[in-house]
This record gives structure tokens, sequence and C-alpha cells, in this order.
């Protein structure tokens, strides 16, 4: 019978530390949409920030956010998926530079993202004097979000069964014909979902975006070479700021930001299970 | 793509020998997309250390690590970085308090308690916590969890250690249960078989054989939600404060080194003043301190991995 009780008690314990994450989950999306979602609407959506919160918007910010997606999606997903088909398909295992490079990616995913932040201040924001531009942030967020890109892409190769490959080269195939006609189109769900959940997790990044662009009014649309804000530094900056109405502005952009979030990963899913395949 | 008159057919020794370099070119690009991250490595290196070395050029190592006093924008300066080194590892404490144990508890639940079905739905519920963005969790701390400390009687300051790490240990189980619960997953199922058939109860079994066998995944686990935490910035930047504060007090304000970094790097001191140079002696500090967890933690996941695997 104790053992019994005791079994139950010990249950119900782990029952109770998974309901807390669930619970403070539901906490903070109840925190937020009560705060903000009156304030989400046309005004938010198109008008730049201003001092007086009745008609600040987020505008400059979900553009800013909306060029910075798509210039990852340039950037860090081909050299991504480049790094991933050499380490998959070319590089040899043995090598010491090899698995080097492995650790060094590994140990890339862990580094904290002020850090990043810190590398784009000193090289790109004063060294190479672009200064606080919206193409600073981009690449450094692709720096930020390749080990991820690259850790998602090799596992998608890797679920590639090798007798593709060998029928491949039966058939007389070269390395290259085997990767890109073969090996890569069975992996592009794959790569696709885990590509498009990496970008999600850097959109929401804003550490290494203060260091890179500041906390600073901006009210006209961004451009690649000019000064920038993005949604989550918008979000920092009204969270800041004395006024009560500023931090209801802060929840309402957070919504739009859950919002396009919620859009990107409803993308992976669907594209994980519309493509799934079973070898 | 390839042209028209190339086909799989290899008799030309002309034609096989253009192919090779072509396949050459191809392998030389992708190993240079592969020498990006080695480029971004050896940035991180340069772009923290060479200005941290300057620093140290200025103010005596031995200072800076040991002074209880950090006022760098104010004359008259002092560059004690214990201030900061304590505000961090104070969040992280707490951070670690909530998200270990319930981590764990989740991962014991999911790996060893629910059905298939049920692990299916609730694994990834659960990683959406981890998929909300860094500054939720700061908006949350401030304007929920502080306001909920003061409603059940604990006096906090408006921004606080305490509400900053308590967010920031929910934010982080996950990270700790989805390594723990892999860990545990990799267990061999002959161990469990046999205890059970020894008559050890399902509480026994999940702590006396399932834990200790995957011990080194689920101590990597927590080494990497420890790194986190002192690496994270946005939630102690908005509701820990940017006070720097020796203090064991949870219920005061404080600063973390990488709020400290955020709120210098954002505003505008000069390029290769003193001011300017702390920023990148306290990141050199914040890296070495990370890293070392990090090293630790994949050292673990491998051991693990090589053991069961």
């Amino acid at each position: 019978m104790s053992r019994a009780l005791k079994g139950g008690v010990f249950k119900a314990l782990l029952l109770l530390s998974l309901a807390v994450g669930f619970v403070m989950l539901g906490a903070l999306l109840v925190d937020v949409f009560r705060d903000g979602l009156p304030y989400v609407d046309w005004m938010l959506l198109s008008n730049p920030p201003s001092s007086s919160p009745l008609d600040a918007g987020a505008r400059p910010a979900i553009l800013a956010t909306l060029y910075i997606a798509g210039l990852l999606l340039l950037l860090a997903v081909p050299v991504g998926v480049g790094t991933a088909i050499y380490l998959e398909e070319y590089a040899s295992k043995t090598r010491w530079y090899n698995r080097l490079l492995e650790v060094n990616i590994q140990n890339l995913a862990a580094v904290p993202s002020i850090v990043y932040g810190i590398l784009g201040l000193a090289f790109l924001v004063r060294g190479a004097g672009l200064g606080r531009v919206l193409l600073a942030g981009a690449l450094i967020l692709t720096l930020l979000v390749l080990p991820t890109v690259i850790i998602a892409a090799r596992e998608a190769i890797r679920a590639v069964p090798d007798s593709i490959r060998q029928g491949g080269y039966a058939l007389g195939a070269t390395q290259w014909q085997v990767v890109s006609r073969q090996v890569l189109p069975a992996a592009i769900p794959g790569i696709a979902t885990g590509s498009i959940l990496a970008l999600s997790r850097a959109i929401g990044e804003t550490a290494p975006l203060i260091m890179i662009g500041a906390v600073t009014y901006i009210a006209f649309d961004p451009t690649l070479l000019g000064p920038f804000t993005a949604l989550p530094i918008q979000i920092y900056s009204w969270v800041g700021l004395p006024a009560e109405e500023f931090k209801f502005l802060a929840a309402a952009a957070i919504v739009v930001l859950l919002g396009i979030l919620l859009v990107m990963n409803a993308l992976a899913i669907w594209l994980r299970n519309h493509y799934r395949r079973s070898w | 793509m390839a042209s028209p008159g190339v086909t799989a057919g290899a008799g030309l020794p002309l034609r096989a020998r253009r192919r090779r370099v072509g396949e050459d070119v191809v392998k030389g690009a992708l190993a240079l997309c592969a020498l990006i991250s080695v480029a971004t490595t050896v940035g991180i290196v340069v772009a923290l250390f060479v200005p941290a070395f300057e620093f140290f050029q200025e103010i005596s190592v031995v200072d800076f690590l040991t002074g209880r006093n950090w006022s760098p924008l104010f004359e008259p300066a002092h560059f004690g970085v214990l201030p900061l080194i304590g505000g961090s590892l104070l969040v992280t404490t707490l951070a670690a308090l909530v998200a270990i144990p319930l981590g764990l508890g989740s991962a014991i639940y999911l790996s060893e308690y629910a059905g298939e079905r049920a692990r299916g739905v609730l694994k990834p519920a659960l990683e959406l916590l981890a998929g909300v963005p860094t500054v939720v969790f700061g908006y949350f701390a401030l304007t929920f969890m502080t306001p909920l400390l003061r409603r059940i009687g604990i006096d906090v300051e408006i921004f606080n250690a305490l509400s900053a790490g308590l967010v920031m240990g929910v934010m982080l189980i996950p990270t700790v249960a989805s390594l723990s619960e892999d860990s545990m997953g990799s267990v061999p199922r002959d161990l469990r078989d046999g205890a059970y058939a020894l008559g050890s109860t399902r509480v026994q079994v999940a702590t006396r054989i399932v834990v200790p066998a995957a011990a080194s995944g689920i101590i990597a686990s927590f080494v990497l939600g420890i790194s986190r935490a002192i690496g994270e910035t946005m939630i102690v930047l908005i509701a820990a404060g940017q006070q720097p504060n020796l203090t064991l007090d949870p219920r005061q304000a404080i600063e973390t080194m990488t709020a400290f970094i955020a709120a210098t790097g954002a505003g505008d001191v000069p390029t290769g003043s003193l001011e300017y140079k702390t920023i990148f002696a306290v990141g050199a500090t914040l890296f070495v301190m990370t890293l070392a967890m990090n090293v630790v933690s994949i050292r673990l996941v491998r051991r693990y991995r090589e053991v069961y695997e």
C-alpha cells in the first residue's frame, strides 16, 4: 500500500512539474493578448512610431523584420546547406580538420547571442564602418543562425538512405550528380522545415540587434544600407518607456511578432507532414 | 545544370577530365561555405580578445576580477567586475532552481510514464516555450511576474533579480527536459526489464535505473541550461535592472554581464575609448565562462551516445 502511495505521489510530482511549464505558457499568452490585442489595428501596422502613443505604429519595424527574414533566407540557407553537404557527403570523418569543423559548429551553436552582437559591433558597425544599418543586422543574424541551419540540414541529408547514392553511382553518375539530383531533392523537405524553424528563432532575436541597430526612433521605411529598427527592438524600446500606453503598444507588437512566428512554424510543420517520406 | 550533350556515359577521356574539374570546383565551393563557420569563430575570438587585451593594459586583471565596484561610465571610474558576475550568477542560480527540477521531472514523465500518443502531443507543446522570443519573456517578467510577486507579499523592487530568474527558469524547462529525455530514451529496455523482473516498482526503475544510467546526458542538460542562463540578455535587461549591485538578495535590482554589454553597446561610447573596451573585457569574461560549460556539456553528450548508441 505504501509502495502504491509512493508511486502515486511521485507520478503526481512529475505531472506537476510538466504542468508548470504549460501554465506559465498559458499565463504569458493571456498576459500579452489581454494587454495587446485591443491595440492591434491598422494604425499599428501602417503608422511609424511616434512620441504620442495614440498614433504610434510599428510599420518600419515590421517591414525591417520581413526584410531581415528575406535576407536570412538568401544568405543563411545556401551557406548552411552547402556546409551540411560538405560535411555529410564530401568530408572524410577521419581528417583532423573536419572533426575540428564539427566541434566548432557545435560550440558556435551555444555561443550567447549577445556575443554575436559584439562581433557585429566590432567588425561591421565600427570596424568596416557600415554603421548601424539593416544589412549589418542581417549579416550578424546570418552568422548566428548558421549552426542551427547546418545541424538541421545535416540531419535531413543523413536521413536519405545510402542505397539511393549507390544506385546513382552504379549508373555512372559523378558525386555531384548524385548529390544534386538524388540526395538534395530527397532531403529538401527536411532542409526546408529545419531552415524555417531556425529563421523563426533568428527573427525573435533581440540582443544582437540592439547592439547593432541601437534603440532609436526610425520613422521611415527601412533600406538595406540605412538605419533600422526591427520588431523585437521596437518591443524593447516601448517596454522601456514610462507611459503605461507604450506597454500596451509593446504587447500589441508582441502579438504581431508571435503571429509572424506562428505562420512560419505552421508552414514548417505543414511541409514536414505533407512531404514526409519513409524509406 | 549540365549541358544537354553530357550523359552518364564515361567513354571519352577529354570529357571525363573536364567533368572532374567541375567536381573539384563544387567541392571547393562547399568547403568555402564550411570555412565561414571557422571564420566566425576566429572573428569572435579576435573581436573579443584584442580590445580586451588593450583594456587589460590599462586596468590590471586582478583589479578587474576582484574589484567590488563597477562604475565605468562615471568619474571616478571603477572597473571591478564582481557585481556584474554576481548579478549573472544570482539570476542563473534562481533560473537553475526552477529549470533543473521541473525540467528533469518533465523529462522523467515524458520518458517513463507518458504513452506514445501523449508524448507526441506533450513534447512539441512543451517546446513551444522554447520558441517564444526572449524579449517576450522579458515583457512577461516585468508586467506579470513582478506584480504577481508583490501581490503574494514578496516585497520586490520594480526591477529585480527574482522575477527575471523565475521567468528565465521557466524558459529553460524545455532545454533541460528535451536533452534529458533524449538520453533517458537511449537507455536500453533490457535494463528496465531486468529491474522489473527483480520486483522493482516504476518509481524505483525511474530513479535508480534510468536516471543513473542516463546521468551524463542529464548533467549535460543542466550544464547547457546554466550556460544559456548566463548568456541570456533580454529578460535581465528588461526585468532585472541595470544597476551593478553585489548582493545575494534577489528582491533587489542588479545588472548582469549581458545586460551591461547590451546597454553599453547600444549607446554611443566612442570607438577605442576605455569605456568602449569594457564591452569587450566583459564580453570576453562571459565568453570564457559559457565556452567552458559548453565544452563540458558537448563532451558529456558524446559520452552517453558512445555508451548506448
